[in-house]
């Protein structure tokens, strides 16, 4: 049997029946990141991870597990605390760092049975939009091994997409699930704001962070979230929300497709494939209406000051006191922040502490920091306004295929524009999801996002799963040796 | 809209970074493309708008002044640069 060959529920259920053992499911995908030649992960919990299989095995034969994913194993993004496990963030800041907790995603997986497997290469501290600004390589795209994979979730895309990771879990700021789950060819969803507590989860952006599932399809992202997801006393912007399904009738589904989806700048490849699949959802019974955003226009700018502004005050932690990278080189405790934060910290983490330092700078406050929150709160009345006549926003994931290695970092602010769709959900708290929907002409994936109201995950994760009833781009994997 | 060298030092110094002069003249560059682009900001008339930080009000979260177990002292000197048995060690600070 190819465990690739199936999705997590299913295999699941394979686990379930005895069919097949947790072991031999956990072995198999430790040898398959052994093997993985995209740079998708930094460490394989092997030893652990084995002990642990045998302890889930028993779990479930006793009937104390019963997760529809108990028995899987999970990839996990580096920037979300492991207990004895190292938490990188891709960054030589963190490279020695061991957390002497979970994060409470983490004990919830393990709590329904899951096995945590691996950690995943990402961009440093989340903070890039193609796998290039990791302290430990860039990751590959499996469909194309010169492309990127995008980010910053880049090794949770690649290793879904290649068959290493059956299911993973990324994060997400302003595209960083969606964007490399639509470069690779693989699902991504990011939920409402504060569906999942971020305790634990190594902060870029604190209002605009979200956890999220990487899958094959939407169900298993529905089934991950529903694990992961619940208010926490940890994470005071927690929410209690309702069990997240993916098999809601969506008859009478009424669709904004945004119109700016398909203007310059928007890869002929890319609208082509989300008009046809605008259709398909129109075949079975969806109404359609093409309309106008026009504050999208001001979403990059808003995000980019919002963003900078955050990760500059949550990356002051990192000092070089208590954990993290020292330098040996300083006389002073002052030479010693100075010098520890410059060597431990890559060009991009820098570029963005500077820029969130301006923007929150006396002077410039007002005019940058304050208006990006003034134009956010402009941004989320449009998205109020669209769903009071609409149940969904469809637009492209990004407006292009993935790029060529090493042709985005000499250029922020392109590589910044591209993530011109996947921010506006961020800032309004929207969930979202990136499912495939087409290639282009290189056999590279194209994604299609949908974004829903907040709390209306469930619509969301269902439309995206009808559309893969439809539909079977999602199921086409990578050809080996590319 | 500039962003001089003494703006870059200025603004490192508040963020605790260090720059080489050739990487100074390379982020100063680059700050001022993406500082401007920033600046279509201005065209929007946010007028009487508040403030946006959080989508949804947030409540203070209170909980009972209880004392309650927190980390072992080895555990939270565990990822230590530098430490003793019982405190963190870093360079003196007061003569």
């Amino acid at each position: 049997m190819n465990f690739c060959d199936y999705s997590a529920l299913e295999l699941a259920k394979k686990i379930k029946c005895g069919e097949i053992k947790v072991t031999d499911v956990v072995t198999h995908f430790i040898q398959k990141a052994e093997q993985d030649d995209c740079n998708a992960f930094i460490t394989i919990n092997k030893e652990s991870a084995l002990f642990r299989a045998k302890e889930v095995q028993r779990g479930i034969d006793e009937g104390r597990y019963t997760s529809p994913l108990a028995g899987i194993p999970i990839a996990i993004k580096d920037n979300i605390c492991t207990k004895d496990i190292p938490t990188t963030c891709a960054s030589k800041m963190l490279s020695d760092f061991t957390p002497v907790y979970n994060a409470t995603v983490i004990d919830r997986l393990e709590n329904a049975g899951l096995i945590v497997l691996t950690k995943l290469n990402m961009d440093e501290f989340a903070m890039g939009s193609t796998g290039e600004t990791s302290f430990f390589g860039a990751v590959k795209n499996p469909w194309d091994k010169n492309k990127v994979s995008g980010g910053s979730s880049s090794g949770a895309a690649a290793a879904v997409s290649s068959g290493a990771a059956l299911i993973a879990l990324g994060s997400d700021t302003g595209g960083s699930i969606r964007q490399p789950a639509s470069y690779c060819g693989v699902t991504g969803f990011k939920p409402t704001y504060g569906t999942v507590s971020r305790f634990g989860l190594i902060a870029y952006a604190s209002s605009l962070d979200q956890i999220g599932p990487i899958a094959k399809n939407a169900d298993d992202c529905a089934a991950i979230t529903n694990i992961i997801r619940g208010i926490d006393e940890k994470d005071s912007t927690s929410l209690e929300t309702d069990f997240v399904s993916s098999d809601l009738e969506v008859q009478n589904l009424r669709i904004a497709v945004v119109s700016e989806g398909f203007q310059t700048g928007v890869e002929n490849a890319v609208s082509d494939s989300l008009l046809s699949a605008v259709d398909l959802l129109r075949s079975i019974g969806a109404s359609v209406e093409y309309i106008d955003f026009p504050s999208m226009k001001y979403f990059i700018p808003s995000y980019y000051i919002i963003a900078s502004a955050e990760a500059s005050s949550n990356l002051s932690r990192y000092d070089g006191v208590k954990y993290g990278f020292r330098s040996n080189e300083y006389s002073t405790l002052s030479d010693m922040y100075a010098d520890s934060r410059s060597k431990g910290f890559g060009n991009e983490v820098k570029k963005r502490i500077m820029l969130g330092t301006f923007v929150l700078s006396s002077g410039y406050y007002d005019a940058y920091y304050k208006k990006a929150l003034q134009s956010k709160s402009l941004i989320t009345k449009e998205f109020d306004k669209v769903f009071e006549n609409f149940d969904v926003i469809i637009c492209p994931t990004v407006p292009n295929t993935a790029p060529k290695l090493g042709e985005s970092l000499s250029d922020s602010l392109s590589m910044y524009l591209s993530d011109i769709f996947t921010v506006g959900a961020n800032l309004a708290g929207l969930p979202a999801i990136s499912v495939p929907c087409g290639f282009d002409g290189d056999d590279m994936p194209i994604g299609m996002q949908i974004i829903g109201n907040r709390l209306c995950d469930s619509t969301v994760l269902s439309v995206a799963s009808k559309f893969q009833q439809i539909s079977d781009h999602h199921k086409r994997r990578a050809e080996v040796g590319r | 809209m500039d962003v001089s060298k003494e703006q870059i030092e200025y603004l490192a110094a508040l963020a605790k970074l260090r720059f080489s002069e050739s990487e100074i003249t390379e982020i100063s560059a680059e700050l001022l493309e993406i500082i401007e682009y920033f600046d279509t900001l201005k065209e929007l008339d946010t007028s009487g708008l508040e403030p946006l930080s959080h989508v949804f009000p947030l409540v203070n979260i209170m909980r009972e002044d209880k004392v309650e177990r927190s980390f072992d002292r080895d555990l939270i000197l565990k990822n230590a640069p530098n430490s003793g048995t019982e405190t963190f060690v870093v360079p003196k600070t007061v003569e």
